[in-house]
């Protein structure tokens, strides 16, 4: 177990893009029968999402969201010291899609980049090696970027998946100050490869074949370069991991679930947050959600749900706890005393 | 662990289903209430009542409501 402490660092500023295209679940009704659709919908709680457009990628909707965080907050592009991609869409598998960043953001070229890739636990890792980056000597600002644009690795015809991700890319700054103490618990599982995966890869290498569509188990079809979740067993894993995880955060940082002022979790579904809620006997109304509006939107989630349900309420202090799980099986939990943190609004591109 | 209390916890997850068709025989899968949702309410009802882990793969190997609660029963013995 990784337990990880920060003095002296936190989050200045955070900021979203979503696509202006909107796509409604209550729509599926070629994928799922129209007298399910309303109880998915209230299940997943997922009622609209946003899609980018094919030639819009994660990086430029982390690039809109880092413009609009930087202008916001009249930040100098040659402050920052450090780049952090994190996504599973890249631009490209070369080169790293950090190193394109920083030439399209106008950082200067003693810039250290680098992409960071997990599934939706993704935020709070590099959000850990943030703080860690930002921590060090001769270096004061990181600047985070998270972003995924799932619709490109979701099968239309996967019931499974296709009503639940949406894209989105988010920016968060990091920086030296005079900051509360930050504590991380990080957590891995690789005996759950199966769960949640991409078949073709390396490992199993891509061919013609990996791009012909097949039905798979209960009539959901993809292709191998599509992903591919087993629903019960990441539910199994998150219900049983995250609200222990949660739990041992608490104990570890001698606080209770009162003392915590927001607890954001990975917008994984509604069904599976609304659990959480009632184990861990937390208070609804500090867990902001925004999985109606934007759906799962993977590693980019947890930021993505401070931007659209914390703008301008993250003024003084608060204690807030951050939640992720997802592919790996990865998970973690993250407790932080935020100070001032200025959050943008939610924009579109 | 008892199996009527373990059909009581099972037959609550339903919202249009009578609770008195559901019984040990039952085969779950063919109600017609039954879906992937509910199958994660199934798994959700077992960890907070026998707090066990229940997988995909249980449910997939199961037919009749006694089969799961069979494996839960193995589970909670495990544990002791």
């Amino acid at each position: 177990m990784a337990t990880i402490k920060f003095h002296g660092v936190g989050i200045k500023a955070m900021s979203a893009c979503v696509p202006p295209d909107v796509v409604y679940n209550k729509d599926l009704g070629y994928l799922i029968p129209e007298e399910e659709i309303e109880k998915v919908i209230d299940n997943i709680g997922v009622v609209e999402r946003r899609i980018a457009a094919d030639d819009v990628t994660a990086s430029d909707l982390c690039y809109k969201a880092a413009c609009q965080l930087m202008a916001d907050n009249d930040i100098d592009p040659a402050s920052i010291d450090v780049l952090l991609f994190m996504s599973q869409t890249p631009d490209y598998r070369i080169p790293a899609t950090s190193c394109l960043l920083q030439h399209r953001l106008g950082l200067p070229r003693e810039t250290m980049c680098m992409d960071i890739s997990l599934g939706c636990s993704g935020y709070l890792y590099a959000l850990s090696t943030a703080f860690a980056y930002a921590s060090m000597e001769g270096e004061n600002r990181v600047l985070l970027l998270d972003g995924e644009t799932f619709s490109k690795i979701v099968n239309r015809r996967d019931k499974v998946d296709w009503p639940l991700y949406g894209d989105a890319g988010t920016a968060t700054l990091i920086e030296k100050g005079d900051y509360g103490d930050s504590t991380f618990m990080l957590y891995t599982d690789g005996s759950g490869l199966e769960a949640l995966k991409i078949h073709a890869g390396m490992r199993n290498p891509i061919t013609a074949e990996s791009l012909v569509e097949r039905e798979q188990e209960d009539g959901n079809i993809r292709n191998d370069l599509e992903v591919f979740m087993d629903g019960m067993d990441v539910f199994n894993f998150a219900i049983s991991k995250v609200p222990k995880s949660i739990k041992q955060l608490l104990k570890t940082t001698e606080q209770t679930i009162d003392d915590v002022d927001y607890l954001v979790f990975h917008q994984a579904n509604l069904f599976m947050m609304d659990f959480f809620v009632k184990k861990l006997k937390a208070d609804p109304s500090r867990v902001p959600h925004c999985i109606q509006k934007y759906g799962n939107t993977s590693s980019t989630s947890v930021p993505l749900t401070i931007s659209s349900e914390l703008a301008g309420k993250l003024e003084g202090t608060h204690n807030v706890i951050l939640s992720a799980f997802g592919a790996g099986l990865s998970w973690g939990a993250a407790m932080m005393q935020m100070r001032d943190c200025k959050v943008s609004p939610v924009i579109e591109y | 662990m008892n199996l009527d209390q373990f059909i009581e916890n099972f037959a609550d997850l339903f919202d249009e289903t009578d609770p008195d068709t559901i019984q040990a025989s039952t085969r779950f899968k063919e109600l017609e209430e039954w879906s992937s949702l509910l199958a994660l309410s199934v798994i959700a009802m077992i960890d907070e009542e026998y707090d066990v882990e229940f997988r995909g793969d249980d449910i997939r190997g199961s037919n009749t409501v006694e089969d799961l609660y069979k494996i839960v029963e193995t589970r909670v013995e495990e544990l002791d």
